[in-house]
Order: structure tokens, then sequence, then C-alpha cells
């Protein structure tokens, strides 16, 4: 009896890119879910948006290339490109920033690279920084939390699509809706020559690093430690990128605690929990070993922190992590792993 | 000795898949009409007939001797009579024929006189390396390597441990499992004459503790025979801890030289099945002359473990478990992990062969689309030797075998973690393996056009030389011609530069 011939392992593959993708996923909803509690369903309606842009993106890029449709679309990393899009918009933002973003990250930053596996920058972020030096007004219209508005100004759903696709409606007065970030507000009152004891007496601040804000960040962190639980992703970039800034900020903080915000309101503030988790974390982009992924996420930690400090942007997770993108070659070439049985250097 | 255990690196849980083949005993399958042996089921050169067609030959009669040192002698499995010395269907990954010696059995299983080698405690190390050559014993866990040079130790360096291997991580594969439990005497008595042979201080027996059963019977043994350099090591169950160099790490903490064997670190490593093999010839005077094989998986009416003569045919060791079942997709021998597809189950059991299995497309499902590498990381972090599978199979792709050598493709064991956990699902093992023939291929060419350089070199250099040495006469008649014409030709040049070196001299001040 003749059979068919097949090279070795015959065993099921153990899991796939699209089964690690939506892990991802899953673990970004607690978070979002606080995110909406505390500022509305602009984030769900801007991640509606990024999704079905990226999708035709892909799609048509995919087509445009010659690639199988299915296992592609598949393998959910568009998905993630625009949910991690949505996440860096402002809520409110109007329609076509999303869009543009998106599209800007799966034509260029992805596909005209090669496409999946190929891309040197990570995508969202490449988006993200597109936008932000393209409408910085838009990118820093940030809504208020809720309860620094009151809930009678509060966004309706409705309201909030019809200020996501048409403006914000008459008879809402923008400013009363939007407010500077935490980072922001820190970043200009500090600025002005305030000490961060009084700057921080406003009730924005919350409990350590703006209200609403540092929850989204609680619930961003057992997603990630869940992601690190599943194995999808491991201890090294995060830690990295946490240590990297809370370490430089608790340096600084403890020369001068009147001029430098604490570890704490910088590790819970701006988007470095989710940069942490969720974007540094982007394997294709990073570099390949265990040691050299940790070099990786520290110095994206002390890129923000400089960026932050003493740079143009209120926050720095994005340019960190594009500028790292580029060093990550360069990483992989210095921390090659000891193979078993060779010289300990 | 092994009070700290110490974890290799990498690796995978992987299930067991053991379950069906070890609910009953090892049963023994009587000798087949028909023996195909190959000459070459070792690692080496392959043994040289020292029979002809139409004669009878009896069971343990050597059919054929080892050639050269590293090779290993086949004995025939069954009393009956040479038919044929010709190309037949070997178990190989190439699907190729190779010559075999087919002996058509006559039914009676006739052995020779075996001769015991029942004093071997007072025998020397040389007589039991010899007798175990003889016996044309190989690595019995898959690897078939001539088992007496393995029992040489080193002179310079005394050998400190003997380790068995009776981890066998593999899933689906249980035939060491029921060699232990059954047969534990065997192995350890194997283990003694081993330790005899190698001037070995102690013995590591080491067991996966998914088998407890086997640890028992073991331990048993051990309190029969009450020989205190001998100990049993419950490992855990992780794959590749069957792997020669993973098992030594896990025992000893220590890492074999990339470069090297395990004797280099005064070990040395064999696997279960060969230390029982060991023991039957030394004891009973028996060659190898039969294996224990797993008979599994989900394409096989009756999954066992079945004692067959070397040289059974895979067909008929199928047809003894009761046939096939259902639709089977692959016939493989081995592990699903490190095994290979068989072409054909016309093809024999030969010594190697510690699995048979016969999966069903619900088993092993077909590979789905391979997507591109997303550098996740997963196969470094899988793999035992520390490489970076995505680095190598990246290089691998461009074709740059250079970089793949510096990533250190050659370490690679082909244990297929880095393979399973893909989440892109690249058949990487199959890239790797790729590489290595490439390379191996480009070697020989550079050896071939070394060789042709050297010669073409050589005759260079000689006409070179018969140029120069014609040049010299010319050179010498010359100067002859002229010292005859001026003697004063020498007075000028010492004057000339003599007056140099003033010049160089002012020059300087
Ligand atoms: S496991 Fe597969 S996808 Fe991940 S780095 Fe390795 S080769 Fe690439
Ligand atoms: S097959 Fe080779 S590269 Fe892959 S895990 Fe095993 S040793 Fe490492």
């Amino acid at each position: 009896m003749n059979f068919n011939q097949a090279p070795a392992p015959f065993l099921k593959p153990l899991t796939s890119v699209g089964a690690i993708m939506r892990q991802v996923l899953y673990a970004l909803v607690p978070a979002t879910i606080a995110y909406v509690w505390f500022f509305g369903w602009g984030i769900v309606i801007q991640m509606l948006i990024a999704v079905v842009f990226a999708l035709a993106a892909e799609a048509m890029m995919l087509s445009l290339r010659g690639r199988p449709l299915r296992p592609f679309l598949g393998d959910c990393s568009a998905l993630i490109t625009a949910v991690l899009l949505a996440w860096a918009l402002p809520p409110t933002a109007p329609w076509w920033l999303a869009a543009v973003g998106v599209i800007f990250a799966i034509v260029f930053a992805k596909h005209l690279y090669g496409g999946l596996g190929y891309n040197v920058f990570n995508p969202a972020m490449a988006g993200y920084v597109v936008l932000l030096i393209s409408f910085p007004q838009q990118m820093t219209q940030w809504i208020a939390p809720d309860f620094l508005i009151g809930e009678s100004v509060r966004l309706s759903f409705m309201e909030t699509l019809q200020a996501i696709f048409a403006g914000f409606p008459a008879g809402i007065d923008i400013d009363a809706v939007t407010a500077a970030t935490p980072l922001d507000h820190l970043r200009t009152q500090l600025s002005q020559g305030a000490v961060i004891q009084e700057i921080t007496t406003h009730p924005m601040y919350g409990m350590a690093a703006g209200h609403g804000w540092e929850w989204i960040g609680v619930f961003l962190l057992l997603g990630g430690a869940w992601l690190m639980y599943r194995r999808v992703i491991k201890w090294q970039i995060p830690a990295g990128v946490l240590l990297g800034l809370g370490g430089l900020a608790a340096i600084f903080w403890f020369i001068d605690p009147s001029t430098h915000a604490s570890p704490l309101f910088h590790v819970f503030s701006g988007a470095a929990i989710l940069g942490a988790f969720f974007i540094a974390t982007d394997p294709v982009s990073a570099p390949a070993s265990d040691k050299g992924r940790l070099i990786y996420g520290l110095c994206i930690g002390v890129l923000v922190y400089v960026i932050r400090a003493w740079g143009g942007y209120p926050d720095g997770i994005a340019f960190a992590v594009l500028l790292m993108n580029m060093a990550a070659p360069f990483i992989d070439h210095y921390t090659k792993p000891r193979t078993y049985g060779h010289e300990r250097p | 000795m092994a009070e700290r255990l110490h974890r290799f690196r990498g690796g995978l849980e992987l299930p067991g898949m053991k379950e069906a083949a070890t609910a009953s005993p090892i049963r023994v399958m009587p000798p087949p009409k028909r023996i195909v042996l190959p000459l070459s089921q070792h690692i080496g050169e392959p043994a040289k007939p020292r029979v002809a067609p139409g004669e009878r030959v009896l069971r343990g009669q050597m059919v054929a001797a080892a050639e050269g040192v590293i090779s290993a002698a086949i004995h025939a499995s069954t009393s009956g009579t040479v038919v044929a010395i010709e190309d037949h269907l070997v178990p190989h990954p190439s699907g190729l024929a190779a010559p075999c010696i087919i002996i058509d059995a006559d039914g009676r299983d006739e052995a020779i006189e075996p001769v015991p080698l029942s004093d071997w405690e007072n025998r020397d190390a040389g007589e039991i390396r010899e007798r175990v050559r003889d016996a044309g014993i190989v690595g019995l866990g898959g690897a078939a390597f001539p088992s007496w040079i393995k029992l040489s130790g080193n002179r310079d360096q005394p050998l400190d441990t003997l380790i068995l291997n009776g981890a066998e991580c593999e899933p689906c594969i249980s035939c060491d499992d029921m060699l232990m439990r059954e047969r534990a005497d065997e192995v350890i008595s194997g283990a003694r004459i081993m330790l005899r042979a190698l001037h070995a201080r102690h013995c590591l027996v080491a067991v996966e503790d998914n088998k407890p059963e086997a640890a028992e019977a073991l331990q048993a043994a051990l309190a029969k025979f009450a020989d205190p350099r001998i100990e049993l090591v419950i490992v855990p169950s992780r794959y590749p801890q069957g792997g020669e160099r993973q098992l030594i790490e896990t025992l000893t903490g220590r890492e074999v030289p990339h470069d090297g064997l395990p004797l280099d670190i005064g070990i040395v490593c064999h696997n279960v099945a060969t230390a029982a093999a060991v023991h039957r010839a030394v004891v009973h005077g028996e060659p190898l002359t039969s294996r224990i094989v797993t008979v599994t998986g989900g394409g096989v009416a009756e999954p066992c473990n079945v004692e067959a003569r070397i040289g059974t045919r895979m067909s008929e060791l199928i047809a003894f478990c009761g046939g096939y079942r259902g639709d089977v997709a692959r016939l493989i021998m081995g592990g699903p992990m490190m095994g290979f597809t068989l072409r054909s189950d016309d093809a024999p059991v030969i010594k190697a062969s510690n699995c048979l299995l016969a999966g069903t497309a619900e088993e092993f499902a077909p590979r789905r689309e391979t997507l591109p590498c997303i550098r996740c990381g997963a196969c470094a972090d899988a793999c035992p030797a520390s490489l970076l599978p995505q680095m190598l199979y990246w290089h691998t792709r461009a074709r740059d075998f250079e970089r793949v050598q510096e990533y250190d493709l050659f370490d690679c064991i082909e244990c297929g973690s880095c393979d399973l956990v893909c989440p892109s699902q690249i058949p990487l093992v199959s890239h790797f393996r790729y590489a290595k023939t490439e390379i191996w291929g480009k070697n020989e060419e550079r050896a071939k056009a070394d060789n042709a350089r050297r010669r073409h070199e050589a005759r260079q250099a000689r006409l070179e030389r018969e140029a120069r040495e014609q040049e010299e006469k010319r050179r010498r008649k010359l100067e002859a011609l002229e010292k005859m014409k001026s003697g004063d030709a020498k007075k000028a040049e010492i004057a000339a530069a003599l007056e140099r070196a003033q010049k160089r001299k002012e020059e300087r001040s």
C-alpha cells in the first residue's frame, strides 16, 4: 500500500497568527469599556470607522499585490492596527482622521514595505504620527472626562456620532466638552512656571495620573497581564518600557519633585501602558531575542520620558516606538543569544 | 549524584498519545514469510554481504559484516534461504530503494548455537566491546550509531557517567516504556555490562515522570541487582527531554561542546533498549535480530508494542496488529515530531524502527496556508539549542548560506519544536534541512574545486620553477661574461655607493 509523503513534524500546529491577534483584541476589551465609561462612546465609533477602512485598504492592497485574501484577512493584523489607531485618536475627532490614518498605516507603512511581517515600522504608530504632524489641532482636541463637565453636557451616543461625522452639534460648546489631557495641562503649566504640587491640585489629576486615565491604565495593565499569562507577549518589552520611563522619571522626581512629575504619573498617563503592552510589543517591528527586547523596551521608555520632558510633544510613545523600530536590526545584531554548546562570551 | 535536576532551555509540553499502545503487554510476532535486511541500517558504511543467493542461513547467523570502522554487522533474523541480494524499498526519508539481503523463511526458525560470555565480569573491556560489535548492536533509540564505538570510553580522561536514556519524550512512541516495564532486569544487567566496558564510575537511568510503571519496574530490578553504582532518576516530561544533549543538561547541568561529544565532558549516553540488547548479546550470546516496535495511530486496528524480527515488512507488521483502520493519511516511521513518512508499507523494520505510526487525516491535519514570519519569537523560545529559527528561516529564504551558518544552523537538532509553535505555520525544519543539504552540496563542490585548483597550482608551480631555473642559468652565464669583460666595474660600483651614502648624510644634517 502506498502513502503520501510529507515532512515532519506531523502534529497539528499549536496556534495561528489569527488566534494570537484575536487574543490581543480580547485583552483590550476591559480597558475599552472603561474608556467608554469615562469618555463616552467616541472610541467605539472611532474603532468601527478605523476597522472598516483598514479592512478595505487591506483587501485592496492584497488584491493589488496578487495575494490571497482569506488567509491574510483572517490573520486579524489589520484589525489590530485599526483598533490601536482608534485608541490613539481623540474620541470625537472627525471621521476622516481615522480613515486617513488607517489608510496610511495599511497602504504605506505596511504593504509598501512588503506586507505582514515585513513592515519596518509599527503601522498604527506610523499612521498616528502622520496625523499628528498633519492635523495637530484635530489630534489634540481631547474630550474631557464626564465628571469634569457634568452629566448635563455629557455627549449622548447620537451627539458623539454627529460630532464625528458632521462636526459638533450646534448648541454644544466645544470648549465646554473638551479639555487638555493631564499630560498637556502639566506641560503648559510647567512652562508657565507653576510647580507640580499646585498644578496637580486640579481635579482632573485624580489620584495619580488623571481622573479616568488612571483607571483605563489599570484595565490596560490587567489586559497586558492576561496576554503575558497566555504567553502572547513576554515580559521583556513591557517591563523595559515601564522601567525605562518610570526609572528615569523617578530620578528626576527625586532630584526636584516640584518641576518633575512623579513616576506614577508618568507611567499611568498618556499612552504609556497602552504602548508598553500593546504597541511596542508588536513583534514584527521589534528585535528578535529576549535580551534585545528588554533593551528595546528600556530605550523606548527612556525616549518617552525625554520627549515628554524636553521634546515638542506632550506624549512620546509613537515617536519613541518608531525611532526604536529603526534601531531594531542593530539591536538584533548585537544581542544574538548564545547557542547551546558554544563558548560563553 | 543527580540530587538536583537542571532544566534544559526551550522545549514543549506535548500530549503523550501513548495510552493506546501501552494498554496491553508486548506482543511477540512470529517470523514472517519473507525477511528484507537492508545493508545500511546504521550510521556509517553499509555492511558487506557474507552470503550468496541460494545459501541457507540460521537465525543469528551473520549475513553481512561490518565494513570499515563505523559500521555494523547484520544477522539473519530467522532461518531460511537467501533468495536475492538486490535493491528493495528501505525506510528512508528519500523513499528510495537500497541494497538488501532478502531471505525466504522456512518456518523452522532455527538458530545458531549461542555462545554466551557468561563470565563477562572477569572479561576485559575489549572482549565485551568485541561481543557487542559482533552482535550488530546499534543505538536503538533511533540514531542507530554502532554501539561498540560508544563503549570505548576515552583514553585520556576517566569516564564519569553512563547515562541510560529511557526518557522517550516523543509523543506516540512507547517501545522503551514497555521494555522497561517488562524487561527492566535486562536493562539493568545491560547497564552493568556497559559500566564494565566503559570503566565508568556510575550510571544514571533517566525516565520521564509520565512512566511510573517503568520507573517502578526499574526500581525493583535495581533492588535485585543491588549495584550501588546505578541510580534511577525521574526527569520531567518535556519534549525533547530524550535528546542526548538535553538529557545531559537536565541531569548534570552541563553542556556538550557544540563541536564535541558527550565523551568530552566524561559522559556516554545509551538508550535503554540498547542496554537490553547488550545484555542479550553478552549474557545469552544472542545477536540483534529483533526489536520492539510501537505500532500505533488512529489508522491501525490494534495499537500495541510488538517484538518484531528485523526485516519484517511494515505491511505484515500492520497486519499482525489487526490491519489498517479507516482512512490512513500517512505512514510514519518514528514519532510525529522527528519521524519521516514512508512511501509504501513494503519497507522493512530496521534496527532504528522504534515506532510505526499510521495516522489518519484528522490526527495529522495537513498544513494550513503559511503566512509570512511575524517575528513573534515563539520559535526561539521553543528552541532547545538557543537558536533564532526566525533568522535561520529569513536567511535560508534569501539563500544567504553564510549568514545561516553564522546563526549556527548546524547546531539545529531538527527537533521540530519551532515548527510546531510557529503561528504562521511555516515549515521551518524543512527549510533548515534544505539549507543543510545545500551547504553540504556546496562544500562538496568546493572540495572538488579545491582539488582541481591544487592540481592546477602544482602544475603552475612546476612550470614556474623550471622557468626560474633556466633564467638563473642564463644570468650566471652573463655574469661570468661581464666579469671577464671589466675588472673595474666593481670598483666603480663601490665608489658610487660611497657617494650615495655621503649625500644622504648631508641631507640629514
Ligand atoms: S514562530 Fe514563526 S512567525 Fe514567529 S518568529 Fe518564529 S518563524 Fe516567525
Ligand atoms: S528544529 Fe532546530 S531550530 Fe527548531 S527548535 Fe529544534 S533545534 Fe531549534
